[in-house]
């Protein structure tokens, strides 16, 4: 099992009647609400937490990409991932990813992923999502009904960038280059291994199996709720006649785990309704831009989970049996996550540790509890997987470390 | 009475609302789309032989991949023209339709001789930004499209329920196809350069408004007349930017202002 901390570093300071009075956590915020200071301490804790989770054993840290929203702060999370190829040393850093139909060329997602994966020493895991319709469409201008063939085009450049060892001409319709030569380029080879995040479509189950890119189903409902979408893929899996290693597959889960169930309740609950309740308050006219989804998925009744659920009637007890969130015990977690593992057929699981406005200290704590009391007890599941590298990244053996800082003066060698 | 036929050009089967008698005109629809029913192609019928083509991604016209951009619908639009076998038709375009029929005017100046531009989009000013439309939900519309909001209402009513799968469903794959095709030449800003080609236009033409069109605004008709050489600008009180329902008659009376 690969287990990655994810962290959205959400805006913890929206105000508690932030519902009542703004129409969307996305696109169009209120500047007001947003203190430059504060995030200044807002990063340094949520690269603070990235870095424990590092040290406490994760396999993964995991960040991504949004624009103009207070759900998550990251317009560029390679500036993030830089910062943390520096400060960690043993964790996959996972950029989950870049929406590459935004880029203008795009190969400039290939150049920062190939410095990431050279600064990492190879532990990297690259991402390409599309994008939200609130990222992709409306905040950065892209044509709803042209961004798939903008993201294919885009994705057939980086691939080549990467794996053409010889300068080339690229004449796409979006991008056209004389001169395609990276440099520097990638580590691993043939390149990182390369997740997509998905929403139900057939097209993306395809595009993953065609590639041997693993599908993460990146969702905020649960696993209960996530169990149709992922058997549609493993269906398609089997139609393709491809393996049912469960590393072509991830699923991210809000998770807070304490001493006991009713520790967990108290601590956490008032960070799990603000993420629910304010974090993913999307205007429903920002949600979904027509043309953005083709006409197979919206057939199919995948309805975009932006602009599904009725959040705020749901109580603790609601999230906790609805399987929106895992929650309690390490034991209580320990078993539902088997549940979601076996349930799911999931190798790759990014865990939402850090919730909302969820303060340093709490999240320590509760990553502190799932390292030691749940991960050593789920990491052995699908043993018979247990060498299937192909999702995952090869870390060089020996990687530089970076000097400690007020290190003696350097004398050059005679 | 008002019929169907399809045509093909190379970048889709295009479906073809036909009818009436009288000079050819060819009618290009809103992004909302036009569809047999409509009250102002009906109006349109009775003094002409009427065309509404439907834009790919409309009503009964295949979708096509091949339309990306305000060239290719253009292009397009003269395609249609041609397989119809029209020559020179009056042109009406009713806000993206008219953006279209001015391209057209703009692109081949000398085969539009008459031209009625109304509610056009195509121009973008920075005093006046657009309501962006694809950001709106279906209870939105009526205030943005109708002078009086309540009755827009009730000539919009979709009539189903929008929390039954077995309706939402249909409804949003429309709304992508229609809405879809419409993005690549209004979204996110609905300007794909008219303005530096719209002074090559040489048609007769007429501009049509209704006074409260809350999508673009007056100053968009005054900016079309100070672009286009010897525009006539009809200003219709009680409309708003679905003028063409609103008040049918009154813009029936300015189209045939074109003779």
């Amino acid at each position: 099992m690969k287990f990655t901390w994810f962290n959205l570093m959400p805006w913890p300071h929206l105000p508690d009647d932030f519902r009542e009075k703004n129409r969307s956590v996305w696109v169009d915020i209120d500047q007001a609400l947003f203190d430059p200071a504060r995030c200044h301490e807002v990063y340094n804790d949520y690269l603070d937490l990235l870095e424990y989770a590092d040290q406490l054993g994760f396999d993964g840290v995991g960040i991504n990409e949004h624009h103009q929203n207070g759900y998550g702060l990251m317009p560029s999370p390679n500036i993030m991932a830089a910062s943390l190829a520096r400060r960690t040393s043993n964790a996959a850093v996972v950029v989950l990813g870049n929406s590459i139909a935004l880029y203008n060329p795009p190969i400039r997602v290939a150049e920062e992923f190939a410095m990431l994966d050279i600064m990492t020493g190879g532990r990297f895991v690259a991402g390409f999502p599309v994008g939200t319709s609130m990222d992709t469409n409306y905040c950065y201008g892209t044509i709803p009904g042209l961004t798939r063939e903008k993201y294919a085009e885009a994705h057939e450049l980086i691939i080549r960038a990467w794996t053409e060892k010889k300068p080339f001409a690229f004449n796409g319709r979006y991008t056209k280059l004389r001169h395609v030569n990276l440099w520097p380029n990638v580590l691993q080879t043939p390149h990182p291994p390369i997740h997509i995040p998905g929403g139900g479509s057939v097209e993306t189950y395809d595009f993953c199996l065609d590639n041997t890119y693993s599908y993460s189903y990146l969702s905020f409902s649960g696993y209960l709720r996530a169990k149709a979408l992922m058997e549609g893929y493993w269906n398609r899996v089997g139609q393709r006649n491809a393996d049912q290693s469960p590393y072509r597959a991830g699923f991210a889960q809000t998770v807070f785990v304490a001493e006991t169930d009713e520790e967990a309740e108290r601590l956490y609950s008032e960070h799990a309704f603000y993420f629910y309740n304010r974090c993913l308050h999307v205007y429903p006219g920002f949600a979904d831009a027509p043309g953005y989804r083709t006409i197979k998925t919206i057939q199919s009744g995948a309805l975009n989970q932006y602009m599904r659920p009725n959040y705020p009637t749901l109580t603790w007890k609601d999230l906790v049996d609805g399987g929106y969130i895992i929650a309690g015990s390490p034991e209580t977690v320990r078993q539902r996550f088997e549940e979601l593992i076996k349930g799911l057929h999931v190798g790759n699981i990014f865990l939402l540790l850090h919730v909302g406005n969820m303060p340093k200290d709490k999240c320590m704590y509760s990553t502190k509890l799932f390292a030691e009391k749940v991960m050593p007890h789920l990491r052995h599941l699908y043993p018979e997987h247990a060498s299937d590298n192909r999702f995952w990244c090869k870390p060089i053996p020996r990687r530089a470390t970076p000097a400690p800082v007020g290190h003696a003066e350097m004398v050059p060698a005679q | 009475m008002i019929t169907a036929r399809k045509i093909e050009t190379r970048a889709a089967e295009v479906n073809v609302l036909t009818g009436g008698t009288g000079p050819d005109l060819l009618f290009l629809h809103n992004a909302g789309g036009v569809t047999a029913e409509n009250p102002f192609l009906l109006a349109l019928a009775s003094k002409h032989r009427v065309f509404a083509p439907q834009l790919p991604g409309y009503g009964d016209s295949g979708d096509s991949d091949n339309i990306r951009d305000m060239l290719d619908v253009t292009l397009h639009s003269f395609d249609v023209l041609e397989a119809l076998g029209l020559d020179k038709p009056i042109l009406v375009g009713h806000s993206l339709g008219g953006m279209i029929a001015a391209e057209m005017a703009a692109i081949r100046p000398r085969e539009v001789g008459k031209l009625c531009l109304i509610a056009s989009a195509g121009l973008w000013l920075d005093d006046y930004p657009v309501p962006d439309i694809f950001t709106l939900l279906p209870r939105e519309f009526p205030a943005y499209m109708f002078h009086d909001a309540a009755a827009g209402a009730k000539m919009m009513a979709t009539g189903g329920n929008m929390n039954d799968p077995a309706f939402l469903i249909p409804f949003l794959v429309t709304n992508a196809r229609q809405l879809g095709m419409a993005g690549k030449f209004l979204f996110p800003i609905p300007d794909r350069g008219l303005k530096e080609r719209i002074h090559r236009i040489r048609a007769r033409t007429i501009l049509v408004w209704g006074d409260s069109d809350r999508i673009f605004p007056a100053p968009y008709a005054q900016a079309f007349k100070a672009l286009i050489q010897g525009a006539e600008l009809v200003s219709i009180p009680d409309a708003g930017h679905q003028v063409v329902l609103e008040q049918t008659d009154a813009v029936m009376a300015a189209i045939a202002r074109l003779g």
